[in-house]
């Protein structure tokens, strides 16, 4: 009886962390916009569309929506070199923000499911964390 | 009836006119100069962010990269200085300015500002300055020593200043900016950030600053009511701490700091919010000062100097203020205690993060994405040097 006890106590507990650590996609977005106005308005602008040939658009983005690693790594280590998006040449830099690995799927999540965007499957923590940076 | 609608309709209209209207463009606007005569070199290459830089000899500059490197160029060649503190990457923060003492040659003493974390908790970092010792022999700081940091830690992105500058009575001046908390820091005293910070060589304290008297009050702010001031110079002639700061939108500033005053942020600007909504009607106050000049539309300033030599033609007192909205460095002729001519310099050269005046009174230039470019007087070839 007792185990059984400890055995409900410490599955609940895990139960409940995972619970807390995952967030619903309405969620996420909404932290995501928060993110957004702070890190990334300033340049890609509150509609998403950036400034064409200098800050690269988000919204109905084709690099966006074919790349979905490589723009997670370009959030978490930053980005350089040139890139193609909906037919025009962006070459310049993103840096690192700091973002933290949930700050990135919350923005990330925001990003997919706005402006004209939108894109069934979360982007959770832990894809967040998989992602290496490029080369 | 049909009267009340008309007025509702009417004040509607106003209202969102307001709502959505920038100010109009600030005078002089502007120019673009048909003939252009000077040349440039880059003369350190292959730099993302170079925040800060200053001038060891004419071929020796130290550079910092906001992501946290400090960088030894003597003749283009970089080599990397060791032994930096934690530098907390977040948003604008970084490594930030970096500065010689003023006696550097005896005693290898530099200064720097980063946006770090020293307390060891997990909420977020805030500004810091620090001494060390350069040893140009090993690549390495000694002797690091935290002077002043910030509190408390915020894991808000925006803000975190600075620059740093000396004057002739033995003083160093730094900047902070409001952190993102607008309506918590730079009208309050006991509050750090949005305000310009006033210390002794050695950290301590000068018993003539301000605020020492208050009781609660930051001891080491010399000016407050500022936003993000991260262009700033000792003016040579005026003997002033002259800087330029990073207002809302249409309401970017150039301040001269003086002691104990108010710059008015937030309770009065010429500035709106980005997201286009009003931040304040108020753009006067009695008891705040108003600014030397401010830009409608912004500029996103970053750096200022002031070309002192005589190596460009008509540039001589002139202040130079980099632009990062608009991918040029723009001169500011000062006529009258007024600014009276505004020019494009080295137009659409990349995001200008910093300008400083060489010891060979030539003007550098920071570019994000690119490097430190040197600008060629139009009577000379490029030459090699540097």
């Amino acid at each position: 009886m007792k185990i059984f006890l400890l055995l409900f106590s410490v599955g609940s507990t895990l139960l409940f962390f995972s619970i807390q650590k995952n967030k619903t996609l309405d969620e996420s977005i909404a932290d995501g916009e928060m993110i957004y106005d702070d890190f990334c308005l300033q340049c890609h602008r509150a509609d998403g569309q950036g400034v064409e040939g200098i800050f690269p658009p988000l919204g109905q983005a084709d690099f966006l929506f074919e790349n979905i690693d490589r723009s997670i790594a370009a959030i978490k280590y930053g980005m350089q070199g040139a890139i193609v998006v909906n037919g025009i040449e962006y070459d310049g830099l993103m840096a690192d923000q700091g973002l933290e690995d949930q700050e990135v799927a919350d923005v990330m999540n925001y990003v997919l499911n706005s402006w004209g965007n939108s894109h069934d499957q979360i982007i959770t923590i832990d894809r967040v964390k998989s992602v290496k940076p490029l080369d | 009836m049909r009267y009340l609608f008309s007025t509702v309709g009417l004040l509607c209209c106003t209202s969102v006119l307001l709502y959505c209207q920038d100010r109009p463009d600030n005078p002089p606007f502007i120019e673009t100069p048909e003939k252009v005569d000077y040349t440039y070199q880059i003369v350190v290459d292959d730099l993302d962010i170079p925040w800060g830089m200053d001038f060891i000899s004419e071929n020796e500059l130290l550079i910092t990269e906001k992501k946290g490197e400090l960088i030894y160029a003597v003749d283009g060649q970089k080599t990397q200085i060791s032994g930096l503190p934690f530098v907390y990457q977040r948003g604008q923060g970084g490594l930030l300015d970096v500065a010689l003492h003023p006696d550097f040659k005896n005693n290898n003493i530099i200064y720097f500002v980063t946006a770090t974390n020293t307390e060891n908790d997990d909420r977020g970092g805030n500004s810091a300055l620090y001494s060390a010792i350069l040893n140009l022999e090993d690549f390495r700081l000694d002797d690091l020593t935290l002077l002043y940091k910030a509190t408390p830690n915020t894991k808000r992105p925006h803000h975190w200043g600075s620059r740093i500058v000396f004057d002739e009575q033995g003083h160093l001046y730094f900047a902070i900016g409001d952190r993102g908390q607008r309506d918590i820091t730079p009208q309050d005293l006991t509050a750090d950030g949005g305000k310009i910070y006033r210390l002794h060589l050695d950290g301590s304290i000068p018993e003539d600053n301000p605020f020492v008297g208050q009781p609660g009050a930051k001891k080491a702010v010399f000016s407050y009511g500022h936003r993000n001031p991260q262009g700033m110079i000792f003016h040579p002639q005026e003997k002033e701490i002259w800087l330029n700061e990073h207002g809302p939108r249409g309401g970017d500033e150039i301040n001269i700091s003086k002691k104990g005053l108010n710059y008015g942020w937030p309770v009065i600007t010429h500035g709106i919010n980005y997201s286009g909504t009003i931040i304040t009607d108020q753009t006067h106050r009695e008891g705040m000062e108003q600014p030397f000049y401010y830009w409608i539309p912004s500029i996103g300033p970053s750096g200022m100097a002031i070309s002192t030599s005589d190596i460009y033609p008509d540039w001589k007192g002139n202040i130079f203020v980099g632009s990062l909205t608009f991918s040029y460095l723009e001169r500011l002729v000062i006529e009258n205690n007024q600014v009276v001519k505004r020019e494009k310099v080295l137009d659409k050269i990349g995001r200008v993060r910093n300008v400083k005046e060489g010891l060979d009174g030539y003007l550098y230039v920071g570019v994000e994405n690119l490097g430190i470019v040197k600008i060629i007087p139009p009577n000379e070839n490029i030459s090699a040097s540097l």
